[in-house]
């Protein structure tokens, strides 16, 4: 895997995702059945489309999507 | 061995416990109080968990700090979730649902506090020192060809507030919450503003001939 060198992390950070992305209020209100989808092996990303594309622009929802995954796996007695 | 989280299509509608949840919220007498009780419990050991583990990158969080605000997440969680009952729409079980308030609060909490008493770095002239020597010489050259090239759109082609708030939340890594608290807005109005600034930026790096999208799919590569 393709270690990501810190000019292409600032640029990253800098143009954001190329593709359409919900804003942050949509993914919100998105989260909890994103990351069932997700746990549950479903396809979230088409059913929720845009979803994936925040996640990458949006640092503060991506950890907020991480500690929601993380928390329900933790429940469910699955490691990260 | 991974159990799955089964999903709980709408179209289904609600399992058992979330409307058993809902029955006992939007009850008028003591069954309510004792479901808040217990919704407050579940609140808390979630924002206890998330804030223990966010601050684990703060030293100077003592322990009694890490209760105040896991205690303050989970009241604010609770009066959001009360006040947002008729949102719940049954896509997810309402447990789900209802974490989510519960880490987003602690989160955005834990990101204000270790934020509290600094001054917000704002300025483009605090450019990071991005040289390191992980690429191929050739890459690194377009790379950095791009980032000279998007360091002058900030100074051109965004307005005063889009390169505000690029600069801050992109190039100096202010957390978007912090930010939005300083400003007296909200998370979602800074990342427009963000997601336009980022659009502005690409059209302009097209309009040089510069093309993004092929720099980012070899990095993939």
């Amino acid at each position: 895997m393709n270690e990501q060198s810190a000019q292409d992390r600032l640029l990253g950070r800098l143009l954001g995702p190329a593709g359409p992305e919900l804003s942050c209020e949509r993914c919100f209100e998105e989260l909890d059945r994103y990351v069932e989808l997700e746990l549950a092996g479903a396809d979230a990303d088409a059913a929720i489309p845009g979803m994936r594309g925040h996640l990458d622009g949006c640092s503060a929802c991506a950890e907020d999507h991480e500690s929601l995954r993380a928390l329900l796996m933790e429940q469910s007695g699955s490691s990260p | 061995m991974r159990a799955p989280v089964e999903p709980v299509p709408a179209a289904r509608g609600l399992d058992a416990d979330s409307r058993r949840w809902l029955e006992r919220l939007g009850d008028a007498g003591p069954e309510r109080e004792a479901a808040i009780g217990e919704l407050h419990e579940l609140l808390l050991r979630a924002a206890s968990s998330e804030v223990s583990r966010r601050c684990a990158m703060f030293p100077q969080f003592r322990g009694g700090d890490q209760q105040d605000i896991a205690q303050q997440s989970a009241d604010d969680a609770l009066v959001a979730i009360m006040g947002k009952l008729d949102d719940f729409r049954g896509e997810s079980r309402f447990t789900t649902w209802a974490y989510k308030f519960a880490l987003y609060e602690a989160a955005a909490n834990v990101r204000k506090r270790a934020w509290q008493g600094r001054e917000l770095p704002l300025d483009a002239e605090a450019w990071p020192d991005v040289a390191d020597a992980g690429p191929a010489p050739h890459r690194e050259a377009e790379t950095n060809q791009l980032l000279a090239a998007i360091r002058e759109e900030i100074q051109s082609s965004l307005s005063t507030h889009q390169r505000e708030v690029l600069v801050a939340i992109a190039l100096n890594e202010v957390p978007i919450d912090v930010l939005a608290e300083r400003l007296n807005t909200t998370r979602g109005a800074l990342y427009k503003a963000l997601h336009d600034a980022r659009r502005s930026l690409r059209a302009a790096l097209l309009e040089r001939g510069l093309s993004i999208e092929q720099h980012q799919a070899e990095e993939g590569g």
